[in-house]
């Protein structure tokens, strides 16, 4: 056991987990922007793997990373919008539709692969972000190398949590996308327009899912597999309902989630040998199970989550 | 004679093969108090709705200060300067009294302005005496106070007409006074108001002239509501004389439901705390209280559909040892709930299975474990032709009746097995006087029977006009009991504020 508690207190420990947190980071706060308007996006999991190939193929091909960061984002706000077509401007049912657009972009996903890539026996692979330490910071005893020493994307989900919390707390627009999700016909009524609302919360959420796809291509794995998402997503939306559909506590979910991750991988590295390893790759999903049960008794969705709105209707 | 803040002219609205409205004139002046008068269904909330920006009109035209608009949205109502207190409120419970009403509202360099916003609310609180807490969740607000938000919100937009759709359905005496003086000071001060009501009193408390819809056109137009007289404009409104019914004297025989120290937890909403009371067979209890007073708890209880942690009830003598609506039904128990669409009936199944649903299980409708189609199909179609609910057929799906007749349904479906006790809630809420007459005949019917019934109701001059005592509830206790001959609006209105009797 020593051995274990040894290994959390390193610095690669520490790193690790923020490295692990990030893809998540970015998923959990697309999922909570689309539900704070009142979609529940089920395509999360196809649009991060979606993502991942298109970030991964631009980037291989144009061997520019940030254009294939550009084309994550792109891909990613793209099937935000067909979601949002399907569920805010048709009305259809969220649930079927989100699982549609997750096998409908995992399907593309493999199709466009092997047709840009074929079969190869060595899987292709870039090369991908480096880690950039920011002056100073980064020379803070263990915190430095933890946090500042970390690629730009790990900057970037770091940011995109207080900037998430200001949109959505702060601004107009926030406001109507929390009234868009709570009571759409007081929106309405006060000359806000709920699809409009809706379809650009559930655009800007699909986009952070294409940036958590990025990150998984291109900093992570540095290849695409079809594995490279291996139900991040699912885990996203739970972390939405852990976070009680706020930024701040959805981030930490994601910390939270990524500290057991972490933990799991380094205990299968370490000499608990017998046990078989599958035992400690189910620990960060059973902590994901045991925290929503105990957590999600008191969270409250937003009230118009998973109900279409239409005006005529009475 | 300044020129009108708004003008409608000729408004016309189809809904299908329904008009709602039919060459609809009507305008309201600076200052001006505008009652619109009319039964459900009479186009009111359309009209309303068309000017809204909600729907468009087949034909008919908007003028705004003698310049015609094209309103297609609520956002161009709000820019015309119309602004709408609908009766169900638009707004969100978990967002505070500023967040609601700072939507929509453009922010300051990106921001939502929450300085302004505080001291635009500070300013039309001291104008017209509607002040409010600006962080607190509107959840945590009363609904007289969520009305006064609307109110507000509307002002908030500078509105400069405002329309309040039945406004005082949700409040107490004592509120609608409250209301009452605030749009008085409005108009005051040059804003132009459209009361929607069919309560004959506050139009003639209220506006400063009527118009009156039937069957979407204009029936009439009151110069003077206030010294018109009632009958009158109910002949308005209905096309022909209405004549209450009379409530003849009864002689009561013995308790047919009694209620002994019955308390609640507060598990959902107001619980009990010691209600005791009596029925008697050949009676009527009126049970009056500002909703949300503990009269859905009551109701549960009675029904069955809820235990009371203490206390004793019994039905025709009985006592109650389990709480169950099959159990207090077989007692003798009828009931009627406030929620037709929800809790009276399966809005996607046909009007017959409805009809029989609390008493499917029973050898009238079932044989060994199969339900008898035949028995059940020509029970409906009795009831229809007996209670005259108009419907194509048994099978019809029964959310598609009217209110009335799906009251009528429910009303059927418990009388036809003579309920030594019946409860109802709301028991002509949302329908006409044609419907709400037939529903009060039908009560006075079974009290010439011997059977024991219990009104709990918000609408004061209808418990006095059917029932022999009236007991007011608040916060969960029964504040006291008068008989009718003894109550009056004004008494029962300061009860239902908690002052003793």
């Amino acid at each position: 056991m020593s051995v274990v508690l040894e290994q959390i207190f390193q610095v690669g420990f520490l790193a690790a987990i923020i490295r692990i947190a990030t893809p998540l980071a970015f998923a959990t706060l697309g999922e909570m922007f689309s539900e704070r308007a009142g979609v529940l996006n089920l395509g999360i999991e196809g649009i991060m793997l979606l993502s991942a190939m298109t970030g991964f193929t631009a980037a291989s091909l144009s061997g520019s990373l940030w254009l294939g960061v550009l084309a994550a984002v792109l891909t990613g706000a793209l099937m935000g919008a067909v979601h949002a077509l399907f569920t805010v401007a048709l009305g259809l049912s969220q649930h079927v539709c989100g699982i549609g657009v997750t096998l409908f972009s995992s399907g593309l996903a493999y199709f466009l692969y092997r047709l840009i890539f074929g079969q190869q026996s060595v899987p292709p692979n870039i090369k991908g972000f480096e880690t950039l330490p920011i002056p100073i910071l980064s020379g803070i005893p263990v915190l430095g190398p933890a946090v500042f020493n970390q690629f730009s994307l790990v900057y970037m989900a770091m940011l995109s949590i207080p900037l998430a919390a200001f949109v959505l707390y702060r601004t107009p627009w926030g406001l109507s996308v929390r009234m868009v999700g709570e009571n759409p016909r007081a929106a309405d009524s006060a000359g806000v327009s709920v699809i409009a609302t809706r379809f650009q919360a559930v655009i800007l959420g699909g986009a952070l899912m294409g940036l958590a796809g990025a990150f998984l291509s291109m900093a992570q794995f540095n290849a695409f597999t079809f594995g490279v998402v291996s139900g991040r997503g699912w885990v996203a939306i739970a972390l939405v309902v852990f976070g009680r559909w706020d930024p701040w506590r959805s981030a930490g979910a994601a910390l939270l989630f990524a500290f057991v991750d972490a933990l799991q991988l380094r205990m299968q590295a370490s000499g608990l040998g017998h046990i078989p390893y599958e035992a400690f790759l189910m620990l960060p999903f059973i902590f994901t199970i045991v925290a929503m049960a105990v957590m999600s008794r008191n969270a409250v969705a937003p009230s118009a989550l998973l109900k279409p709105f239409r005006r005529e209707e009475r | 004679m300044p020129a009108p803040l708004i003008e409608m002219r000729g408004i016309t609205k189809s809904f299908g093969a329904v008009k709602a409205n039919e060459a609809v004139d009507l305008s309201v002046a600076p200052g001006e108090i505008l009652g619109l008068l009319g039964e459900n269904g009479a186009g009111k909330t359309t009209l309303m709705n068309v000017l809204f920006g909600a729907y468009a009109p087949d034909a008919g035209e908007i003028l705004v200060q003698d310049r015609p608009v094209a309103i297609n949205s609520s956002a161009d109502a709000l820019a015309a300067g119309i602004g709408m207190v609908h009766q169900h409120f638009h707004l969100a419970p978990r967002l505070s009294v500023l967040e609601n009403l700072l939507i929509g509202i453009p922010g300051r360099s990106g921001r939502i302005d929450r300085a302004g916003g505080l001291a635009r609310l500070a300013e039309i609180g001291r104008q017209h005496g509607l002040a409010l807490d600006p962080d607190l969740p509107v959840s945590a607000l009363s609904v007289g106070e969520q009305q006064r938000l609307e109110i507000v919100k509307a002002l908030f937009r500078g509105a400069r007409l405002l329309i309040l759709d039945e406004p005082t359905a949700v409040l107490a005496p004592t509120e609608v006074d409250g209301l009452f003086s605030a749009l008085r000071s409005m108009a005051a001060q040059g804003l132009g108001i459209i009361f929607i009501s069919h309560k004959l009193n506050e139009v003639r408390a209220l506006t400063h002239r009527c118009v009156v819809l039937r069957h979407g056109r204009v029936a009439g137009r009151v110069d003077t509501p206030a010294s018109t007289i009632s009958s009158e404009m109910a002949r308005l409104m209905c096309g022909h004389e209405i004549v209450p019914p009379a409530r003849g004297p009864s002689t009561p025989g013995p308790a047919v439901l009694t209620l002994d120290g019955i308390s609640t937890s507060h598990h959902s909403g107001m619980a009990l705390r010691d209600v005791s009371l009596s029925v008697r067979g050949g009676e009527i209890l009126g049970i009056a209280g500002v909703s949300g007073n503990g009269q859905r708890a009551l109701a549960g209880v009675i029904s069955g559909v809820r235990a009371p942690d203490a206390g004793r009830m019994t039905i025709a003598g009985k006592a109650v040892s389990r709480f169950s609506p099959s159990a207090v039904q077989a007692l003798g128990l009828g009931r009627i709930p406030e929620d037709r669409m929800t809790t009276g009936l399966v809005t996607n199944l046909p009007l017959a299975d409805s009809m029989v649903l609390p008493r499917i299980g029973t050898v009238a409708f079932s044989r060994n474990g199969l339900l008898r189609q035949d028995a059940i199909r020509t029970f409906a179609e009795a009831q229809i032709k007996a209670y005259d609910i108009r419907c194509p057929g048994p099978m019809t799906r029964a959310g598609a009746l009217s209110g009335g007749n799906l009251q009528k349904a429910l009303l059927a479906r418990e009388l036809a097995f003579d309920p030594k006790v019946l409860i109802v809630s709301q028991p002509t809420r949302g329908l006409d006087i044609g419907a709400a007459r037939f529903i009060h005949e039908k009560f006075l019917d079974m009290r010439a029977k011997g059977c024991g019934i219990i009104v709990i109701g918000e609408d004061l001059e209808e418990l006095l006009m059917l029932c022999d005592r009236i007991a007011v509830m608040y916060e969960g206790r029964i504040v006291g009991t008068l008989n009718s001959a003894d109550a009056s609006v004004a008494r029962l209105g300061l009860m239902m504020t908690g002052a003793e009797a």
